[in-house]
């Protein structure tokens, strides 16, 4: 069935422009955030994918994420490839991407037959895959902001008002910890784990979902990686499939760097108390009316899952 | 004193966002995913172990909150980082690992034997 929304005419109105002389068929809606949509068609029978902001928020132009993801193939970072970023006269920016095949659902990648082998490459893969990201000149890639991250998610938790004996416990604990400043300040993906990957039989197919891209230490990207939430009930630590070990000495055949586990240590304790705060977050979207949902009011009980994992991560070293 | 160490959302906050979604999205008759089915049967679990279990939590966090001198984990939080607590901080580690511990039993109880530490590559 064609769809006739305002949305999807305005996906085709920048599709136009990218490919004027393209026949576009099947232009269909894969999901629908609260600040963009993502949509897949094909053109001349080659399949893309538009991922469309919405125009009433306040989330950076996603040109700026187009220039991360040329400058991340150009550094050897498998990527979809983009075909072009189009702004509306109303100032509603898409972005335009070959559509890569394979599987996003960490589940079917942690326990599919098929993804056998895939699994036994992906820690190399993806250690290697994330040096490279680090290896982008920021110069390169204008437009994006060095924030702190601890203060950062220390301040969403006071903003959402819902304060958190374990989480303060934590945070002195990071105080206390945090590691001595990183001379590199790196592109970091901001989001990097099995779910915004997508993996086909032979590993890493394209590393997806930039738009928490920022500038800051990279670490932070191996931290989150291994962080308890996106193991998915696997015992290994790295994204599910392997150990830290395997992770960090692929980052270092790559990037040169040879990543201090305490330092590791100390990003992954960051990524527990951030998961916890977006946990809270989701919940607060449900409770504020913002987006009524059982399944993100669910999400709020989840948070003790995280201060649960911060007792066990840091038992014995504090 | 009595507490409440189980958050938000409340149980009846969650009972209600069940209600809410078999009114907005059951009663109509279209297809129902059976992800937001699996979820809305894990909320009223939640909430289901929150009945049997909540009395016990509340007067047990009471007595935690009573040893700490606070009225609630509000308290216990700002204290914490304010540093009110740095002489007894093992303590009040203690007593929030229990109130952890509480909450799990009822949001999520396979958590608490699932997981090892699985931190055995890190140097300690």
């Amino acid at each position: 069935m064609l769809d006739t929304t305002p949305e999807a005419n305005a996906i085709s109105e920048a599709l136009r422009t990218v490919f004027p002389r393209g026949v576009v068929e099947g232009l269909e809606r894969l999901t629908g955030g609260a600040s963009r949509s993502t949509w897949r068609c094909s053109v001349d029978r080659a399949p893309y994918v538009v991922q469309r902001q919405r125009g009433d928020t306040n989330e950076r132009d996603m040109h700026v994420e187009a220039s991360v993801l040329e400058a991340a193939a150009a550094a050897g970072v498998p990527v979809p490839r983009v075909v072009g970023c189009v702004t509306d006269a109303d100032g509603t920016t898409s972005l335009v991407t070959r559509y890569v095949d394979g599987e996003t659902i960490a589940r079917r990648i942690l326990r599919d037959d098929r993804y056998a082998t895939a699994r036994s490459a992906l820690t190399r893969q993806l250690g290697e895959a994330i040096a490279r990201v680090h290896s982008i000149d920021p110069v390169d890639v204008p437009g994006l902001e060095h924030a702190d991250a601890l203060g950062t998610t220390r301040d969403r938790l006071d903003e959402l008002g819902q304060p958190h004996p374990t989480f303060e416990l934590a945070f002195r604990w990071l105080d206390a910890n945090r590691p001595p400043g990183s001379d590199r300040l790196a592109v970091v993906h901001g989001d990097y784990r099995l779910g915004n990957v997508i993996v086909d039989e032979r590993g890493v197919a394209a590393v997806l979902d930039w738009e928490l891209v920022h500038l800051g230490d990279p670490v932070e990207d191996l931290g989150w990686l291994c962080s308890p939430a996106w193991r998915f009930g696997s015992p290994l630590p790295v994204a599910g499939v392997g150990h830290r070990g395997e992770l960090l000495d692929a980052y270092a055949a790559v990037s040169g760097v040879e990543v201090d586990p305490d330092v590791l240590l100390w990003w992954e304790v960051f990524a527990i108390v951030r998961w916890g705060v977006i946990c809270i977050g989701q919940a607060d979207a449900h409770r504020s009316g913002a987006a009524r949902s059982h399944e993100l009011a669910a999400i709020g009980r989840r948070v003790c899952e995280t201060e649960h994992d911060l007792f066990l991560t840091l038992e014995g070293r504090w | 004193m009595s507490g409440r160490p189980h958050g938000v959302p409340t149980a009846a906050e969650l009972v209600e966002a069940v209600r809410e979604w078999i009114e907005r999205d059951v009663v109509t008759g279209a297809p129902v995913s059976p992800f937001h089915a699996r979820v809305a049967a894990n909320v009223l679990a939640i909430v289901e172990r929150e009945l049997e279990l909540g009395a016990e939590h509340d007067r047990r966090h009471g007595e935690r909150l009573d040893q700490l001198g606070v009225a609630d984990d509000h308290e216990l939080a700002a204290g914490i980082r304010a540093g009110r607590f740095d002489d007894r901080i093992d303590e009040v580690r203690t007593l929030v690992r229990e109130s952890v511990r509480d909450k799990l039993l009822v949001a999520n109880p396979r958590y608490l034997d699932a997981r090892a530490p699985d931190i055995g590559d890190l140097p300690r």
